[in-house]
């Protein structure tokens, strides 16, 4: 019978990944100093699994790999070799290493065995064997040719197998055993039962058999090992005399190799290593199908469904009252109505969170990074986490992973001095590194922050005149200055180190925050440290909108980003210059967007402002106010992509389909933002401190 | 068709076991450490085999192994160890807690039942 082992691959990914996790968290606790047992052990056993996993499935560069790791793993375990920063740093190298493997079979690719092969050397070298035996990639070949050199005129094994008395007694069975040397070729069995004494006197506990055994390689394909046959006899070692020899053509030569070859132990953990490993290696290439899994804890799963069961009943008494109704009925019916609007509502809001997982996934690569890093920089860096357990959009986590790195390296390499600076800065010798998750709003809120020597305008400003991204003219706020770090093509670091400076710069990370919907902000003293901010959306699927209409166009705001909404005092309104207006509110003066302008949805022009409406949003601290025609109602709507159905737009999100069936666009008040901000700067440019809310006077 | 308690840690061997029994037709009972696996084997009986791994976090194969020896129901049912361990020390150390016998992963599904027929038999 064959059995089809390939859909355990997937369990098997999970785990060894989760394993490689436990591994990796465990090798960075015991380079903060000491080995606890139980570290070790968890970090053994994960090793353990992966080994045994990957052979079963036909990984044979994995298990090779993972045996010799385990193997340096044992003896710690057992205490014979220290845990120092020497070996935790080639295991780590060697979970990396692992995980690249494993990476590869999972895509289905054939894993690059080179980088393997020189941690394999490494590995055998602490460990203090001599360096391998063959290399997995290499194995198949080199075993065959042995096989072909060594072994060419042997024609199979001559077995003597004699029980002690007590075999039976132990619990073993001649006939078990005999039967596993079936498996491995042609055998030939002669039983030797003169020792068996008459019936009355025989002890049906004792054996009294012996048996000599002719096993002959089936054909030349099937070589079979002396330790194949001393592996079936392990068991029962104790308990029997057995003798075990070559059969050749060449009488003489056989007993000759036959004492040479009598013990096998030696041999015994190649063997273990290399046999079988590569036969069962996937036949048939399949294309990869990587599903992607979330875990849910099942209290949220028994939320949904208790949820749903609402749903039905509800269902159920509103298809009673439209078997009968009359307006009698009415009152009912819209209690029923409110019913159901509150349990899809509720469901919406449970499946959202099935979705939802702890930052902490996205936050614990970072103390491996930060613990590379800072030896490869030669820099001391604590990392602090905090917020872990805020919780975010699966999608919007995978994707906010690469610019949280990005960031971090860049405050470790730029941001953070060395000890000697910071020393001779009277600050402490160990700079900090910081990631803070938390709620704001509708937003979640991600810091990056660090001790280190802050921006320094004066350089950043020069660079950028440099480069020609502004002028000399210029006059910016410092917050704008910071914000040039973002601008295409401009880095500070004088020459490129290979840490952050990969060519591409903190512009990637903001265009690829953007695409999420946040954004991304800076600010810092100069000696003191510097703060990234990153704001995201919790969820990219659903929003809590406020519709809105111009020009007769239903819009949706994301109701989170509303301030508040005034009717405007003519008093308060002001022009700048050309078409741009701002209004005074509460001394702080906020530019008016208008929507009919920057849609063009209306060739009129805004003269009579007074009276109308205005919305004012916030956006990363900055507000603008939209003027509107009519405010609607508050709704959440289902976010449609315009990429995927149209094309981007800059100003807008995305589009939704309303109750009623029409589509309405939703506006992207980031984009409106930076659309409002051009408009002015062309205008004038020292004006931009007001008009980008500035207080007057600051 | 045989009760069978597999014991296993590790989700995608003990599955793969559990398929690979259920699909010729035998009972399977899982559990995911030693501990799960006592307190099953006193709730249940019947059971005609065990088969365990031996590195478990809690409790380990071996001292399963043990303490079912002392279960007078499983003190005559044979208990496979389905192991990684190449080291004769391991095997030697289930032997002694009263362990039937092993089988050496890489796992194979075809040796399985073979060595679970042998055994049954």
């Amino acid at each position: 019978m064959s059995i089809d082992l390939d859909q355990f691959k997937q369990i098997f990914f999970e785990e060894s990944f989760e394993g490689l996790d436990t591994m990796e968290s465990g090798l960075l606790s015991m380079n903060d100093g000491g080995t606890d047992l139980d570290v070790v052990n968890d970090i053994f056993r994960a090793a353990h699994s992966i080994k045994g996993g990957s052979a079963t499935f036909g990984f044979s560069a994995l298990a090779s790999f993972t045996h010799i790791m385990e193997g340096l793993l044992d003896e710690m375990r057992e205490g014979k070799r220290e845990a120092d920063s020497d070996v935790v740093n080639i295991l780590l190298e060697s979970v990396d290493e692992m995980r690249t493997l494993m990476t590869a079979y999972q895509d289905d690719e054939e894993p690059d065995v080179e980088q393997m092969q020189v941690l394999q050397k490494k590995l055998e070298k602490v460990c203090g064997m001599e360096p391998s035996a063959p290399s997995a990639a290499k194995e198949e070949g080199n075993e065959a040719g042995e096989a072909g050199e060594e072994d060419n005129r042997r024609l199979g094994w001559q077995i003597e197998f004699e029980p002690h008395d007590d075999l039976l007694t132990t619990g073993n069975d001649p006939s078990l055993l005999l039967s596993e040397l079936r498996d491995l070729g042609d055998v030939t069995l002669t039983m030797d039962d003169s020792a068996l004494p008459s019936f009355d006197s025989m002890n049906p506990e004792q054996c009294y058999l012996k048996w000599s055994i002719k096993l002959l390689e089936k054909d030349s394909d099937s070589v079979v090992e002396e330790d194949q046959i001393t592996e079936i006899f392990e068991w029962v070692e104790d308990e029997c005399d057995l003798q075990i020899k070559g059969i050749y053509p060449d009488r003489e030569k056989s007993d000759r190799r036959a004492g040479d070859r009598r013990e096998g132990g030696a041999q015994e953990d190649r063997r273990a290593n290399n046999r079988r490993t590569d036969s069962r290696r996937p036949s048939d290439k399949k294309p990869t199908q990587q599903a992607t899994n979330i875990r849910v804890d099942t209290n949220r799963i028994d939320e949904l469904i208790d949820m749903v069961g609402e749903l039905v009943i509800t269902q159920s008494m509103l298809g009673q009252l439209g078997d009968e109704f009359d307006m009698s009925k009415l009152v009912r019916l819209r209690e029923g109505l409110e019913e159901l609007e509150r349990n899809s509502r509720e469901i919406q809001e449970a499946v959202m969170r099935v979705r939802m997982q702890p930052i902490s996934f996205a936050f614990n690569r970072f103390p491996r990074m930060v613990h590379d890093l800072s030896q490869k920089l030669g820099k001391k860096v604590r990392l602090e986490l905090t917020g872990e357990e805020t919780e975010m959009d699966k999608t919007v986590m995978e994707k906010i992973n690469d610019p949280l790195v990005h960031l971090v390296r860049n405050s470790m390499d730029h941001g953070l001095e060395g000890p000697e600076e910071r020393l001779a800065g009277c600050k402490e010798e160990e700079g900090y590194v910081r990631l803070k998750a938390f709620h704001q709003g509708g937003s979640i809120v991600v810091e990056v922050s660090d001790d280190g020597r802050g921006l320094d305008r004066e350089k950043l400003f020069n660079i950028a005149v440099n480069k020609g991204v502004i002028q000399e003219t210029d006059v910016l706020t410092d917050e704008q200055v910071f914000m040039l770090l973002f601008a295409a093509g401009f880095s500070t670091a004088e020459k490129l180190s290979d840490i952050s400076g990969r060519g591409v710069g903190l512009d990637v990370v903001r265009r690829n925050i953007e695409s999420l919907g946040g954004n991304v902000s800076v600010n810092s003293v100069f000696g003191e440290g510097t703060v990234f901010t990153i704001r995201l959306p919790l969820t990219l699927a659903v929003l809590d909108g406020q519709l809105l209409q111009v020009d007769g166009a239903t819009y949706v705001l994301p109701l989170g980003s509303i301030i508040e909404s005034l009717q405007m005092d003519a008093d308060a309104i002001s022009g700048l210059a050309g078409d741009t207006m701002v209004y005074r509110l509460r001394d702080e003066y906020i530019p008016i967007v208008s929507l009919s302008n920057l849609f063009a949805t209306d060739a009129g022009d805004n003269e009579d402002m007074a009276g109308k409406l205005l919305v004012i949003v916030e956006w990363a601290d900055k507000h603008i106010g939209l003027r509107v025609d009519e405010l609607l109602s508050q709704q959440q709507v289902v976010i449609k992509s315009l990429e995927t159905n149209y094309e981007r737009v800059t100003g807008l999100s995305g589009a939704t389909i309303l109750g009623d069936g029409t589509v309405s666009l939703i506006l992207d008040v980031s984009s409106l933002m930076d659309m409002a901000s051009k408009a002015m700067e062309c205008v004038n440019k020292p004006k931009l401190a007001v008009a980008n809310g500035r207080r007057v006077g600051e | 068709m045989a009760k069978i308690l597999i014991v296993d840690d590790m989700a995608s061997m003990r599955k793969m076991v559990a398929f690979t029994l259920e699909s010729s037709g035998h009972e399977v009972v899982q559990a995911d450490d030693g501990d799960v696996a006592l307190a099953i084997a006193n709730e249940q009986d019947g059971f005609a085999l065990v088969i365990t791994d031996v590195n478990m976090p809690n409790m380990d194969g071996i001292t399963l192994t043990g303490e079912l020896r002392k279960l007078p129901a499983l003190k005559f049912t044979p208990i496979l160890l389905l192991t990684t361990e190449a080291g004769k020390d391991k095997k030697m150390a289930g032997k002694a807690a009263g362990a039937t016998g092993w089988l050496v992963k890489p796992f194979d599904p075809d040796k399985l039942l073979m060595t679970i027929k042998k055994v049954l038999r």
